[in-house]
């Protein structure tokens, strides 16, 4: 009996090339150049140059591109500029401030997006990073600026408290899920209101987290002995938290590739039934991944009292980093080091986008357009493809047929 | 009518599901379409009733050309489906059923009920179908609503049927019924198109045969072709469908059983106070229509299900209330019923799935480290030994065939020391091949004095593998009866009935019963 023409599998280079096309690593940096497509658009559109420009159109179109051009290259150089090298710089520290800033907004984006993405590869949806970081933010604060303590011991003891802190808090989730099969989505959320209120009301009452004799919600300041020490010297912002962060990285990727928990982890958020099958204990999975999740979010916290806002902190200090962590997960395709490069490219965004502002006078909103647009452009997979006219990938492969030159059983 | 496809081709991406497909069915016959699980046959079915367009090729109802944009042309110019899963609606009626989707009005948008059950005893009373137009659907035996499925197509004056592996749900004595029914059809003068991958009922009831492999048209048969043929046909090479086995020799009972009860989430009693051994070096298969118990009871003794009562020992050790890893742990292998579902992690690597079940532990782990030199050496050994055909240990389980994925779990599962092996359905959706495979290897885990349990719907894999036969009915042990029994008996023992012409043998003689 003859194989068919059916069977033979596809060459080899065009497999490898599909996988290429098809991955989502393409479709991660296609969603950020769609994003950035978009966000132009939306710069010439509300540029008042344009405007007028186009009020004449018709008879000088000239002008109307032109002024686009002004504005949008205008706009992008801005936030190139901004976040990368600043080509206007006499000296070579200030040339490479941007770029120092850059990575001082990433490092608390990383932790925390490290943690989100930890939880998803477990099948879990984190939305309670703003809740987990304030918690954190708060016991690593109480710590840092509490007790006199060594110089080293000190700040280890306020990195472990925050930790911890974010961990307790994370682990609630996990803990309510396993017990009680509450949805993380909902616990977390509401945490995370929890936590805001639970925060502000102790920063806004004396012998708390206030500052004595004060009457604004805001603590005292970290002691020196507590806070993270700079990496370039006191001319940057930049401060050992980066370190941290790219320790988390490390661990995060042998905890999730090479350690028998994150293989756990992996199973569970892949197939929770196939796991429960094989004798892993779902259950506990989803509580140690939500303490490990919540302690990671709670070093970007960390970061931010120990390392950006060291003068004390109110209630506004997880800047949204909670939620843009979510985006920042869902861009680095919830592998840490595809996390790591994300939090770069939103920390670049958050650096850039205030000089956006105020060399351009574009509103940074557009920078938060353009983020937003590139968590839509990942969450439809299908449209950049539709768009860049890419191949959709395991259509071939899903339904491959059964190799069938089969060992014939001794007669 | 007479139905004719013409060179059809269906192609998804780089698969050609169909490659210029030939068929005619004539008048007045039962045409069977034969193939393992996934050679086209459904794809080529949903070409026929619009569901999927063809890339080429067309469709001929006494010879005019059609086109079909969906299901409602098909229905139209006359092609009628049962589909394997009903498409009822269960807490309808049989007659609101049957006039679903076609209904009759009357002035003011009224249905016309009586129109309805008027034409479903008509279409009964040709048939010689008792059923009753006012019976809720979800009351009938799945048989019976089969039936309310073929009255739905018949009432919209169907001349071609197609059945979609009408018997995968039925019991024995159901599916002689379903054949006689088909015979009535076609006597009717309807042209039927009967998919199924059963040698047995395409002999007994086809007219003509037709056999796709891999999306083409391997050849045609007369229902006179032995089993042989036609399995060899389907794979392409002559294969063995009996089992090759010794006599067993089966040691002292290893795990008991006493009056197993498990009660489900909704509290129902889905397995009602069951009894049995199993010995060592002997397989014990359990038979039932699906849904009499069977998954609970193997989800029982691997301890997935919650509320279990009474005892299971293996080895004398208690097993009831343990985790699930304390059960694997003391030496029991676990096939699912659906691997998909409950035994592989799609994603993961052939590799990772090999130690699934043992991802906290020597020699795969060590400090809390996963050792993946050892396990590449061990997957790569795997691999060859259970046949898994990939392009290697690193592809993803999610895109191997239906059997390489079965070899995994079974790789799995069989390298560990075991001392009771538990396989529910192992050969679900699989190729003949990998069928051959599994079995040899169960016996052969039999033979090397493992006490195995063989949960299946498909009594030809009973009768194959099993040295005694365990039969389920609504969550009932209904006889335990050795393995050579016929098959006519154990389909009634499927329907709840113990005939008279066997006694239950005492677990405890068996082996005096077996030789």
């Amino acid at each position: 009996m003859s194989d068919t023409a059916a069977a033979q599998p596809a060459p080899k280079s065009n497999q490898v090339l599909r996988d290429i096309m098809g991955g989502s690593v393409v479709i991660s940096i296609l969603a950020v150049v769609l994003a950035l497509i978009a966000g132009g658009i939306l710069i010439a559109l509300t540029d008042p140059g344009v405007q007028a420009a186009s009020g004449y159109f018709f008879s000088r179109p000239g002008d109307t591109l032109s002024a686009i051009w002004t504005s949008v290259s205008g706009a992008y150089g801005a936030l190139f500029q901004g976040s990368v090298v600043n080509f206007g710089a006499t000296t070579f520290a200030n040339a490479i401030k941007p770029l120092t800033n850059t990575l001082t907004f990433a490092t608390p984006l990383i932790a925390a997006g490290l943690g989100v993405g930890l939880a998803f590869r477990a099948g879990m949806f984190n939305i309670g990073g703003q809740g987990q970081m304030l918690i954190a933010a708060a016991a690593a604060g109480w710590v840092g600026y509490s007790f006199p303590l060594p110089y080293g011991i000190h700040l280890i003891l306020a990195v472990a408290a925050g930790i911890a802190g974010g961990a307790i808090w994370g682990g609630i989730v996990g803990f309510l899920k396993a017990r009680t099969g509450a949805h993380e989505v909902i616990v977390t959320i509401m945490l995370n209101y929890v936590a805001v209120y639970l925060v502000s009301y102790m920063l806004r009452t004396p012998g708390l987290l206030q500052a004595p004799g004060s009457n604004n919600p805001k603590t005292p300041a970290m002691l020196p002995s507590a806070v993270y020490p700079d990496l370039l010297g006191p001319g940057f912002n930049l401060h050992a938290g980066l370190i941290v962060s790219i320790a988390a990285t490390i661990f995060v990727w042998w905890l999730l590739n090479r350690s028998s928990l994150g293989f756990k982890f992996r199973a569970v958020g892949q197939n929770p039934n196939a796991a429960r099958v094989a004798g892993i204990d779902v259950k506990r999975s989803y509580i140690t991944v939500m303490l490990l999740s919540g302690g990671l979010v709670g070093l970007a916290g960390v970061a931010q009292v120990l390392g950006t806002v060291t003068s004390g902190f109110s209630s506004g200090i997880d800047a949204g980093i909670g939620f843009d962590a979510i985006t920042v997960a869902l861009l680095g395709r919830s592998k840490p080091w595809g996390i790591f490069v994300a939090g770069i490219l939103f920390g670049a965004f958050k650096a850039g986008g205030f000089a956006m502002q105020a060399g351009q006078g574009i509103p940074v909103d557009i920078v938060l357009v353009v983020q937003s647009l590139i968590v839509l452009f990942i969450a439809a997979p299908p449209l950049v493809r539709a768009v860049f006219r890419l191949p959709t990938p395991g259509v071939a492969s899903k339904k491959k047929p059964a190799p069938k030159q089969i060992a014939v059983a001794a007669k | 009518m007479k139905l004719e496809l013409r060179g059809i081709t269906k192609r998804f991406g780089s698969l050609v599901a169909n490659d210029h497909i030939d068929l005619v069915v004539k008048p007045g016959e039962i045409h069977a379409l034969l193939g393992e699980n996934g050679a086209g046959k459904s794809t080529l079915m949903n070409v026929l009733y619009g569901l999927y367009q063809a890339d080429d090729g067309e469709i001929l109802l006494d010879d005019e050309v059609q086109h079909f944009a969906g299901p409602g042309d098909a229905m139209n110019a006359g092609i009628g489906m049962v589909h394997q899963h009903f498409m009822l609606i269960p807490v309808f009626t049989v007659a609101e059923n049957v006039m679903l989707g076609n209904e009759q009005t009357k002035a003011g948008g009224r249905l016309d009920l009586p129109a309805a059950r008027a034409r479903v005893r008509e279409i009964s009373a040709r048939f010689g179908f008792d059923l009753d137009p006012d019976a809720l659907v979800d009351d009938l035996p799945v048989g019976v609503q089969q039936r309310v499925e073929i009255i739905k197509a018949l009432s919209r004056d169907a001349k071609v049927l197609v059945f979609d592996e009408p018997t995968a749900v039925l019991t024995p004595q159901e599916t002689d019924e379903l054949m006689v029914i088909m015979g009535q059809l076609r006597d009717a003068g309807t042209s039927i198109v009967f998919i199924t991958h059963k040698l047995r009922e395409v002999r007994e009831i086809a007219d003509r045969i037709t056999i796709i492999r891999l999306g083409s048209v391997v050849g045609e048969a007369a229902p006179t072709a032995s089993n042989a043929e036609l399995a060899s046909l389907m794979v392409g090479r002559a294969v063995e469908l009996t089992v090759h086995k010794e006599v067993s020799s089966p040691g002292e009972a290893a795990l008991v059983v006493r009056d197993l009860s498990v009660v489900d989430a909704l509290g129902q009693l889905v397995v009602n106070h069951v009894s049995f051994e199993v010995h060592r070096g002997e397989i014990l298969a359990i038979a039932g229509v699906q849904g009499n118990g069977q998954t609970e009871l193997s989800e029982a003794i691997i301890g997935l299900q919650e509320k279990v009562l009474g005892s299971i020992t293996l080895d004398g050790r208690w097993l009831v209330g343990m985790s699930v890893a304390k059960v694997l742990d003391a030496g029991v292998g676990f096939v699912p019923e659906d691997r998909n579902h409950d035994g592989l992690v799609g994603e993961f690597t052939i590799a990772e799935n090999l130690m699934l079940d043992r991802s906290d532990r020597a020699p795969f782990v060590k400090r809390g480290t996963l050792q993946l030199n050892y396990l590449n050496q061990f997957a790569d050994e795997k691999a060859k030994e259970f046949d898994v055909r990939s392009q290697g240990i690193q592809t993803p389980v999610g895109r191997l065939s239906g059997g390489n994925q079965q070899k995994v779990v079974l790789a799995r599962e069989l390298s560990r020391d075991l001392r009771l092996f538990v396989a529910a359905q192992p050969t679900r959706g699989i190729d003949v091949g990998s069928i051959e495979f599994v079995h040899k290897r169960i016996v052969e885990t039999r033979d090397s004095g493992v006490p195995v349990i063989v949960v299946s719907t498909e009594l030809d894999e009973v009768t194959a593998l099993a040295d005694r036969i365990a039969v389920m009915y609504r969550g009932s042990i209904v006889g335990i009866v050795p393995g050579n029994t016929s098959r006519d008996v154990l389909g009634l023992m499927m329907a709840g009935e113990v005939p008279d012409t066997i006694t239950t043998i005492d677990t405890d003689t068996i082996e005096g019963a077996l030789l």
